[in-house]
């Protein structure tokens, strides 16, 4: 039991995302969180605006319940299946997000810097989640994927777009964390 | 009922993703400055496992549980938008720390404010639908 409860190794977490993918592919389906974003546009009626938001969004009812069963399972984790270990982060990255400002770190599974109430509800705080999650929404949908969609399914099936859209995942994080985010918070 | 298969498969996923840290903020941030191998662990051992078994089902032709054979639709060719909406999605990814999958098993452990963050990459999605015939592809 005190496995359960303890943070999970990657050699544990990697093989049990594998294994997620695989049983979406059993069932027939894919493995693509981002896809969600565009159904509920969809549901939305975007489709008045654009024929991309034209189809029919009740054959992805599936994957709107894995994010209902995905929220629950976040749930479940904090309420019953956690012990409340901080994350064991490198000693450099500790000392690098000092230099950001940011204190505390792996305390909580988020930054209370960026996404307390407090850090949200000024001008600056709630542009960068704003922002964030604009160039999240649009990059996903312009590289047809995500993270679940290319890294893990599109790199498993050795599809050379996927390796690309990795590629690019990494020149735009690289960019805002060793760039960007130092200009955005300074100690 | 047939959904409630996809219902403990999302659960199934929001456990693993939050026990092995995959939605920290803080995790992502080490990962971009390669400080860790943690995250690499959980994608490279994720991607091996992967491959092997994408090529076995390929191999045996391996069916689905409706009877047909499980067919993995390839990505469009392309090269433009992968390495450009890439870098879109990553910038967003490092200033966000979550991904599509971890922004919603957030909202589950309590984060609320990770809402707007959702409600943002909703409005993303659709500002691409609507321009997309003007973007290079």
């Amino acid at each position: 039991m005190d496995y359960l409860l303890q943070p999970w190794p990657w050699y544990v977490s990697g093989p049990l995302i594998t294994f997620i993918m695989l049983l979406l592919f059993y069932f027939g389906k894919s493995f693509g969180m981002s896809s969600n974003l565009r159904t509920l546009c969809s549901m939305g009626g975007a489709g008045k605006y654009a024929d991309f938001f034209r189809f029919d969004w009740k054959a992805q009812r599936w994957n709107l319940v894995v994010v209902v069963g995905a929220i629950l399972g976040g749930f479940i984790t904090v309420q019953f299946l956690s012990d409340g270990s901080t994350i064991d982060l490198s000693s450099n990255t500790i000392n690098d997000l000092k230099t950001l400002g940011f204190t505390n770190a792996g305390e909580a599974l988020l930054p209370p810097e960026i996404f307390s109430w407090d850090a949200v509800l000024s001008l600056k705080g709630l542009s960068i989640l704003v922002i964030a999650g604009f160039l999240v929404g649009f990059g996903t949908r312009y590289a047809g994927g995500c993270t679940s969609g290319h890294a893990i399914s599109g790199l498993s099936n050795l599809q050379k777009p996927s390796l690309v859209a990795v590629i690019g995942f990494f020149i735009g994080g690289l960019l805002m964390t060793h760039f960007i985010l130092p200009l955005i918070f300074t100690a | 009922m047939k959904l409630l298969k996809y219902l403990l498969v999302g659960m199934f996923f929001g456990i693993v993703l939050v026990k092995s840290e995959a939605v920290s903020w803080y995790r992502i941030y080490e990962m971009f400055k390669f400080q860790s191998f943690h995250m690499y662990g959980i994608i490279g051992s994720a991607v091996l496992l992967g491959v092997i078994a994408v090529a076995l089902i390929k191999l045996l032709g391996l069916r689905s549980i409706e009877g047909q054979k499980i067919n993995i639709r390839p990505k469009e060719k392309g090269f433009i938008r992968y390495l450009l909406g890439g870098s879109i999605f990553g910038l967003g990814w490092a200033l966000a720390g979550a991904c599509p999958g971890p922004m919603y098993i957030l909202v589950g452990t309590g984060v609320f404010s990770m809402l707007i963050v959702i409600i943002a990459a909703i409005l993303g999605t659709f500002v691409y639908g609507v321009i997309r015939e003007k973007l290079p592809h």
